[in-house]
C-alpha cells in the first residue's frame, strides 16, 4: 500500500499536487460508484436469498410434497378479506371451507372496481394462527401477480391449495386472510 | 490568528495565497489550510452537540414523570431522531474529522491535507446539511419521526420532513466520503521521508482504517436513502410492501452501513486514546503492531455482523448463530486493545492531567459498554433487549463515555499545540468529574429499566419506571450543565491560558510536538526527515 518514492526509503510523500494524488483520488472515487451500485445489488441478492430459503416466496407456487389425503380429521379453512385505500369491492364467494388435509381444494375470490379508472392492485395472504402459513401451499393464487382491473370490471379468481398433512392436530381452523394494496405508479393518478 | 508567519522563501503558490489572504469571515469561508478546518469542523462539531444536547434533555424532561407532560407524542418521537442523527452525523462525526485535519498533517510531517480545496468544501457542505435537518421541525408534520434508522413503513408514509432528512443525510455523506478520500491521499501520499507505514502514530492508523470504512459503506447509506426517497415520490417498490418490496430489506441494507458505522465513531477515538495513554504513563504504546491488526481486524469484521441489529426480524437459526459468533469475535481485537493500553500503563510513570482522566474514564465506561454490548449479541437475550432502554444505556457507554470522552481527552490534550496557550487544569478536572458522575447517573439506571422492560422511542411509561427516570433526568441535566464547565475551560485557555510550551507533555513522542505552540500556520513546508 506504500506509494513509495524510490529515492526516500520508507516515506511516501509526493508533490502535493501530483498526479500520484489525482490518481489515488480516483481510484477511491471508482470504490465509492462501486459501493452505491452494491446498495443496489443488494435489492436482487436479498431476494434470491429469500427465494433459496424459501423465506418469502409468496408469489410462487408452493411445491406439495405429500399428496396423501388425511381423511381422518377435518380443517376448516375460514376466509378474510381486506382492501386498502383502494376503491374495490373484495370478498370471498365462500365465508369458509371445511377440507381434510391432503385434499386439493378449490375456492373462489370476487373483486370489482368501481371506480373510474384502471387500478392496479396486489393481494398480500397472511394466515391465522401465522404458523399455519408453512402447512399452507397453494398450487394457483391471484396474489402470484398484480392484478390489473379496467373501470367497473368484476373479475373471479381461483385459489387452489393443499393443507399439508403434516399440520399440527390441535390445529382445527386456519383463516386465510388477504388484502389489496395498490400498486402505484401505474397510470391511476 | 495573529500566529500567521511569513513564508520563508515558500513555494510560488504559497506565495501568492498569503498576498491575498483574506480577512473576518471570508477567511473561514475561503479557508483551505487544514489548521483552519481542523477548527472548523470542531466548533461545528461543539454546537451540533449543544443542539443535539437540548434536545436529550427535551427527550429527559419529558421523562421526568410518567403522562405526557411538555411534548405531543409525534414531537417526542421527532425530538429522538433528530437527537440520533444530529449527535451522530452533526457532531461525533465532524468532530473526529476536525482531529483528522489538526493532526494528521502534523503527526505525518505533511504541509497539509492532499486535496485543501476539496477539504473547504466538505466541511462547508456540514452547515447547510445541518439547517436542512433542524428546519425539518418547522415544516408540516413535522420532523422524521422513524428514529435515527428511518425505518419503512413509517419512512414512507411520514410527512415532507423526511424528505428534508434524506437530502441532509445525502449532503452530510458527501462531505464524509471528500473528507476520507482526503484523508486516505494525504496518509499514502504525504508522509515525510522515512515516516513509513508502521511508524505513523496510532491515531493515523485510526484514521486510515475509519476513512476506507466510511468510503466503503457511506454511498450504501446514501442508496438506501435513494431508495427511500424513489419510494416515496416515485412509485418505486423497494421497501413498499404494497409493490412487492419487503421493509426488512432496508434493515438489511441500513445495517449493512449502520454496523460499521459504529467503528466509524470509535475508531478515531481508539487512535486519540492510543495517543494519550503512552504520553502520561511516559511508556510507547505497549503492542504497536497489534493494535495496527487490531483496528484492521475490527473493521473487517464490522462488515458481517450487520444482522445482530435485526435478530427479532425472523431470520433463519443459521443466520442468527452465524452473526452471533460473528458479533462475539470483535471482542477479540476489542479486548486486544483495551489489554494493550492496560499494559502501556503497566509500570509507567502515570501522572494524572486531565486529558489522562478522560482516558481513563473512557477506558473504564467504554469497556462497560463493551461487555454490554456482549450480552446484547447473544440472540436469545436480544430477543428481551430489543428495543428497550438497556440497548439505549449501551450505545450511550459506548459513543458518550466512548467517542465524546475520547475527543475531551483529545481536546485537552492538543489544545496547548493548538492554541498556544495551556488550559486551567483545575478546571478540566471540574469538568471530567462532573461529567464522569452525572454520565452515570444519567445512564447507569437506563440498565435497571431496560432490563424491567421500559422500552425505548415512547414518550410515556409505566408508573414503576417513574424512580429511575427521574434519577436519569437529573443526571441528564447535570451532565448537560457540566459542558459550559468544558466550553469555559476552552475560551478562557484561548483567551487568558498561560503560553504553552512546545512540548508540555514531557512523555509525548510524535511529529507534531517538534513544532513550536501554537502550530505555526504553515507547518513542515520542509519535510522532517524521520529516522
Amino acid at each position: 500500500m506504500t506509494a513509495g518514492n524510490a529515492s526516500i526509503p520508507g516515506g511516501g510523500r509526493k508533490d502535493p499536487r501530483g498526479p500520484g494524488n489525482r490518481r489515488l483520488f480516483f481510484k477511491l472515487g471508482v470504490i465509492v460508484l462501486a459501493m452505491f451500485g452494491f446498495g443496489y445489488a443488494l435489492v436482487p441478492f436479498y431476494n434470491q436469498i429469500c427465494r433459496a430459503t424459501g423465506l418469502r416466496d409468496i408469489d410462487q407456487p408452493d411445491e406439495v410434497v405429500n399428496t396423501q389425503v388425511d381423511a381422518t380429521r377435518s380443517v376448516r379453512i375460514e376466509f378474510d378479506t381486506n382492501l386498502r385505500n383502494m376503491p374495490w369491492k373484495f370478498r370471498a364467494l365462500q365465508e369458509s371451507t371445511d377440507i381434510h388435509p391432503g385434499a386439493v381444494t378449490q375456492v373462489m375470490f370476487e373483486v370489482v372496481n368501481n371506480s373510474d379508472h384502471p387500478v392496479t392492485g396486489q393481494a398480500i395472504p397472511s394466515y391465522g394462527p401465522q404458523f399455519a402459513g408453512q402447512y399452507f401451499r397453494k398450487l394457483d393464487c391471484f396474489c402470484f401477480k398484480r392484478q390489473t382491473l379496467a373501470p367497473g370490471e368484476t373479475r373471479k379468481m381461483p385459489v387452489v391449495f393443499v393443507v399439508d398433512p403434516k399440520l399440527p392436530r390441535q390445529v382445527s381452523t386456519i383463516t386465510l386472510s388477504y388484502t389489496f394494496f395498490e400498486v402505484e405508479g401505474n397510470g391511476n393518478g | 490568528m495573529s500566529s500567521i508567519t511569513q513564508p520563508v522563501g515558500g513555494h510560488g503558490h504559497g506565495h501568492d495565497e498569503h498576498a491575498h489572504h483574506p480577512t473576518g469571515i471570508m477567511r473561514w469561508v475561503t479557508t483551505t489550510n487544514h489548521k483552519d478546518i481542523g477548527t472548523l469542523y470542531l466548533w461545528f462539531s461543539f454546537t451540533m452537540f449543544i443542539v443535539g444536547g437540548i434536545m436529550a434533555l427535551t427527550i429527559r424532561a419529558e421523562l421526568f414523570e410518567p403522562g405526557m407532560q411538555i411534548l405531543a407524542p409525534e414531537r417526542f418521537n421527532q425530538m429522538t431522531t433528530l437527537h440520533g442523527l444530529i449527535m451522530i452525523f452533526g457532531a461525533l462525526m465532524p468532530g473526529a474529522v476536525g482531529f483528522a485535519n489538526w493532526m494528521i498533517p502534523m503527526q505525518i510531517g505533511a504541509p497539509d491535507m492532499a486535496f485543501a480545496r476539496m477539504n473547504n468544501w466538505s466541511f462547508w457542505l456540514l452547515p447547510p446539511a445541518a439547517i436542512l435537518l433542524v428546519l425539518s421541525l418547522f415544516v408540516p408534520g413535522g420532523a422524521a419521526e422513524t428514529g435515527w434508522t428511518l425505518y419503512p413503513p413509517l419512512s414512507i408514509q411520514s410527512g415532507m420532513g423526511m424528505d428534508l432528512t434524506i437530502f441532509a443525510i445525502h449532503i452530510m455523506g458527501a462531505s464524509s466520503i471528500m473528507g476520507s478520500i482526503n484523508i486516505i491521499t494525504t496518509i499514502l501520499n504525504l508522509r515525510a521521508p522515512g515516516m513509513t507505514l508502521m511508524k505513523m502514530p496510532v491515531f493515523c492508523w485510526a484514521w486510515l482504517i475509519t476513512a476506507y470504512l466510511l468510503i466503503a459503506v457511506m454511498p450504501v447509506l446514501a442508496g438506501a436513502v435513494t431508495m427511500l426517497l424513489t419510494d416515496r415520490h416515485f412509485g418505486t417498490s423497494f421497501f413498499n410492501a404494497a409493490g412487492g418490496g419487503d421493509p426488512v430489506l432496508f434493515q438489511h441494507v441500513f445495517w449493512f452501513f449502520g454496523h460499521p458505522e459504529v467503528y466509524i465513531i470509535i475508531l478515531p477515538a481508539f487512535g486519540i486514546i492510543s495517543e494519550v495513554i503512552p504520553a502520561f504513563s511516559r511508556k510507547p504504546v505497549f503492542g504497536y503492531a497489534s493494535m495496527v491488526y487490531a483496528l484492521s481486524a475490527i473493521a473487517i469484521l464490522s462488515f458481517l455482523v450487520w444482522a445482530h441489529h435485526m435478530f427479532t426480524t425472523g431470520l433463519p437459526a443459521a443466520g442468527i448463530l452465524f452473526y452471533m459468533y460473528a458479533t462475539m469475535l470483535i471482542a477479540v481485537p476489542t479486548g486486544v486493545k483495551v489489554f494493550n493500553w492496560l499494559a502501556t500503563m503497566w509500570k509507567g510513570s502515570i501522572s494524572l492531567e486531565a486529558p489522562m482522566m478522560f482516558a481513563l474514564g473512557f477506558l473504564f465506561l467504554f469497556t462497560t459498554g463493551g461487555f454490554t454490548g456482549l450480552i446484547l449479541a447473544i440472540q436469545p437475550v436480544d430477543v428481551q433487549f430489543q428495543d428497550t432502554y438497556y440497548v439505549v444505556a449501551h450505545f450511550h457507554y459506548v459513543m458518550v463515555a466512548g467517542t465524546l470522552f475520547a475527543f475531551f481527552a483529545g481536546i485537552y490534550y492538543w489544545l496547548p499545540k493548538w492554541s498556544g496557550k495551556m488550559y486551567n487544569e483545575t478546571v478540566a478536572q471540574w469538568h471530567f468529574w462532573l461529567s464522569f458522575i452525572f454520565f452515570n447517573v444519567t445512564f447507569f439506571p437506563m440498565h435497571f429499566l431496560g432490563l424491567a422492560g421500559m422500552p425505548r422511542r415512547v414518550p410515556d411509561y409505566a408508573q414503576q419506571f417513574t424512580d429511575w427516570n427521574q434519577v436519569a433526568t437529573i443526571g441528564a441535566f447535570g451532565f448537560g450543565l457540566s459542558q459550559l464547565v468544558f466550553l469555559y475551560a476552552v475560551v478562557s485557555a484561548i483567551r487568558s491560558g498561560k503560553p504553552a510550551p512546545a512540548k508540555p507533555w514531557d512523555g509525548a513522542t510524535s511529529l507534531e510536538w517538534t513544532l513550536p505552540s501554537p502550530a505555526p500556520y504553515h507547518s513542515f513546508e520542509t519535510p522532517p526527515v524521520v529516522k
